[in-house]
């Protein structure tokens, strides 16, 4: 049984650039600041960075194996503080912890944490999950 | 700049969209789910963010999609989305406001299947100056 102030153990998901052409594909998003280090770079981007929703996915399934599965997700939002940076021939982190924050009839809401290299790369990420 | 009338304007998609089993466990593979019997929690977002670019970039509303960044993302979903599915799509702007020269839209995404409602999502969309 969860309760208030629970916290939930920390997870590390790897990302790296075919990941993002694979996430490209599934989702239909083929902006090129996602694949293509050149033109990430110039439109003023450190290299190339990861699509957001990738993030919110991957946050999605750290969410969803908590409640067990995903049909447990009834609510799920965040703000996108900071790119996840995905350079070549790289596997950047993305950590992911989250603390229960409310529990309301059967389900639970999620506060999260993600970060990657140590910077907060979403922010206000909220869950509600049957449990 | 966005057209202000389009403010409150419910769009609605050409025509119903449907979702395939092979889409729902491409998009599951990517983030390591296993289970393929329904649709991730925001898998949602590849039926509904390319009518929403489509409806912003009408020369009417007047969106310039080439300088959109996602600023945030938010779901309600009743219930999960599995293959089969034929939903009727639509989209309202709800808000849009302007902010150290950068302008501010947020879309509301509704997928309706034989009439019931089985996930809203909100996108809000920060348009670069």
């Amino acid at each position: 049984m969860s309760e208030v102030g629970e916290v939930l153990a920390e997870r590390v998901f790897w990302i790296d650039r075919e990941m993002l052409k694979r996430y490209a594909d599934a989702s239909g998003d083929q902006n090129p600041i996602h694949q293509d280090e050149a033109f990430a770079k110039s439109v003023g981007l450190p290299d190339v960075i990861a699509h957001g929703m990738l993030t919110m996915a991957l946050v999605g399934k750290y969410v969803s194996d908590w409640g067990g599965g995903s049909r447990t997700v009834k609510e799920f939002s965040a703000r996108f503080v900071k790119p996840v940076i995905v350079p070549s021939g790289e596997k950047v982190d993305l950590t992911v912890s989250a603390t229960v924050s409310e529990l309301v009839e059967g389900c639970a809401r999620l506060t999260i944490s993600a970060t990657s290299k140590g910077v907060k790369v979403l922010g206000m990420a909220k869950a509600l999950v049957a449990f | 700049m966005l057209n202000p009338d389009s403010v409150g304007r419910t769009f609605h998609g050409a025509k119903p969209v449907s979702v395939t089993q092979s889409e729902i466990s491409a998009f599951a593979e990517v983030i390591g789910e296993s289970d393929f019997s329904v649709a991730p929690p925001t898998f949602s977002i590849r039926l509904t963010l390319e009518q929403s670019q489509a409806i912003l970039s009408d020369p009417e509303v007047g969106l310039d999609w080439s300088r959109v960044v996602h600023g945030d993302q938010k779901f309600e979903i009743h219930r999960p989305i599995v293959a089969g599915d034929v939903f009727v799509t639509s989209a309202t702007i709800e808000s849009h406001k302007v902010l150290a020269g950068n302008e501010i839209v947020t879309v509301r995404s509704d997928l309706h299947s034989t009439g019931d409602l089985v996930l809203s999502s909100w996108s809000t969309l920060v348009v670069r100056a």
